[in-house]
């Protein structure tokens, strides 16, 4: 993924608009450029406190995408240490009121719920995956860091990150095509493995 | 009675975990290569080539290998002829670490009140350290950086005897299923069989240490071992979890006596990258 940048992959600018959002599906690869915010576990938990408290976000979501990271110290004169994908799956709970407020898109590391799933088509939402693991090589890609919320959060505070030409793979489009489905099927003993993704 | 000073066991505990974040052990980095070369999965292939290429980004930048430089965990084999001086063997461990997180740029990610407010404790201590006395004047350190993605998948079963040993191939190869994909696969697995409800976990968390190639030196076990890995590269998770042959580089097994009405099976569960590192001292 990460060092798939030959011609395949399309450039997507970030924010996103739903066009885009409508016309990707699950398997293309894409070079992702522009604003991505970064929160994890314990920003999720108080982005969605607040909305049920009835307050509101530290950020207009809408056409946003968030990465789910908490990047280690960033050496003199980087943006951010290593800052890889952390499990999507545990912001799954905190997902769909998310989307309701415009987030257009994720980008992470596994599979997604079924309920994150129905609500990113309803909301017309992508989910793309970077390489976990791969923290010191995504970071190359990451050319500014700004804490806009929670610096009490420490590596989890919630942060506008620039990125420029990040390679991801879209996992979960906005029709319901899923990579983590399709893609192990295409593997699993007893499919008439061959088939070479 | 040889003396080793505190100070000492401080230092080579942080020098490890400063190592073991930053660089691939030389067998993980050579399973990966292997793998590299085994997976048909196009889309396997690139996530492996991210990997190695990681590596050699995280080597020439001074960077940690992944973002999450895990909960520490260290294992002290303690010689009985050894006699630490200058310090307690608690606070010259827990030193090391501090000092390894705070001064390497290694992240923070240890949380008090783990139910509750969770606040991160700012120098990723406490780390968790398992002791065990053994004959001799020396020491063996080990530092295992555990990130949380792939620890949070792993399992532990308190089977009923009449499960046998099917019980347990289904016990592993049901936590790599269930969990896999999220865990940073191609993963490493170990498997502790036997002890007790604690005993158990300990044992799989030793197996994970092994060098990876290698196998049980009881053939019953190094079958066993075998035949897990085989069954879970059966499963098509693949590199990442988007498909592929190759879901585990590896998977150990060690086992201990157990109750005559217990069958205890743990599942720990490690991602592709297995950040540790070990010296004699």
């Amino acid at each position: 993924m990460t060092s798939a940048e030959g011609e395949s992959a399309r450039r997507l600018r970030i924010p996103l608009d739903e066009h885009t959002v409508m016309s990707l599906r699950a398997g293309d690869r894409v070079l992702l450029s522009g604003v991505l915010y970064a929160a994890r576990d314990a920003a999720h938990r108080k982005m969605v406190e607040a909305l049920r408290g009835g307050g509101r976000l530290p950020l207009d979501l809408h056409g946003q995408v968030i990465y789910y990271v908490g990047p280690t110290p960033a050496p003199p004169g980087r943006a951010v240490g290593a800052a890889g994908p952390t499990t999507s799956g545990r912001m799954d709970p905190y997902t769909p009121p998310l989307l309701q407020q415009g987030l257009r898109g994720m980008v992470g590391k596994g599979p997604r719920g079924p309920q994150v799933q129905e609500a990113m088509c309803r909301a017309h939402a992508v989910y793309f995956v970077v390489t976990g693991g791969a923290g010191a090589l995504l970071a190359r890609h990451i050319v500014e860091a700004t804490v806009v919320a929670y610096p009490e959060l420490g590596t989890e505070a919630l942060r506008r990150l620039v990125v420029d030409d990040m390679p991801a793979l879209v996992a979960v489009d906005a029709h319901g095509g899923n990579l983590f489905a399709s893609g192990p099927q295409a593997f699993a003993a007893g499919s008439g493995s061959g088939v070479v993704a | 009675m040889r003396e080793i000073s505190a100070e000492r066991i401080s230092s080579v505990v942080a020098s490890l975990f400063g190592k073991a974040c930053c660089s691939l052990a030389p067998d993980v980095e050579a399973a990966l290569r292997a793998a590299r070369d085994k997976e048909r999965s196009e889309t396997g292939r690139q996530v492996l080539d991210d990997l190695i290429a990681n590596a050699e980004v995280a080597a020439a930048e001074s960077l940690p290998l992944c973002q999450d430089t895990g909960l520490a965990v260290v294992f002290a084999d303690v010689g009985q002829e050894v006699c630490l001086v200058g310090g307690s063997w608690e606070e010259a461990i827990q030193s090391g670490v501090r000092t390894a997180y705070t001064q390497r740029l290694l992240r923070m990610s240890c949380v008090s009140d783990p139910a509750g407010a969770r606040v991160n404790t700012k120098d990723n201590t406490p780390a968790v350290i398992h002791y065990r006395l053994v004959p001799g004047d020396r020491v063996r350190l080990v530092a295992l950086a555990k990130g949380a993605g792939a620890e949070n998948k792993s399992v532990l079963a308190m089977l009923e005897p009449s499960r046998g040993r099917s019980g347990v191939v289904a016990t592993v190869v049901e936590a790599v299923s269930a969990g896999g994909a999220s865990a940073c696969p191609p993963l490493i697995v170990g498997v502790g069989i036997g002890g007790n409800f604690e005993l158990a976990p300990l044992l799989a968390k030793r197996a994970l240490l092994r060098p990876l190639g290698s196998h049980h030196h009881e053939p019953r076990l190094g079958e066993l071992e075998d035949e897990l890995e085989q069954a879970c590269n059966r499963l098509g998770i693949g590199p990442m979890g988007l498909g592929g042959e190759v879901t585990v580089l590896d998977v150990f097994v060690e086992e201990a006596p157990c109750h005559i009405a217990s069958l205890p099976v743990a599942v720990n569960i490690q991602c592709h990258s297995q950040r540790h590192r070990e010296v004699w001292v």
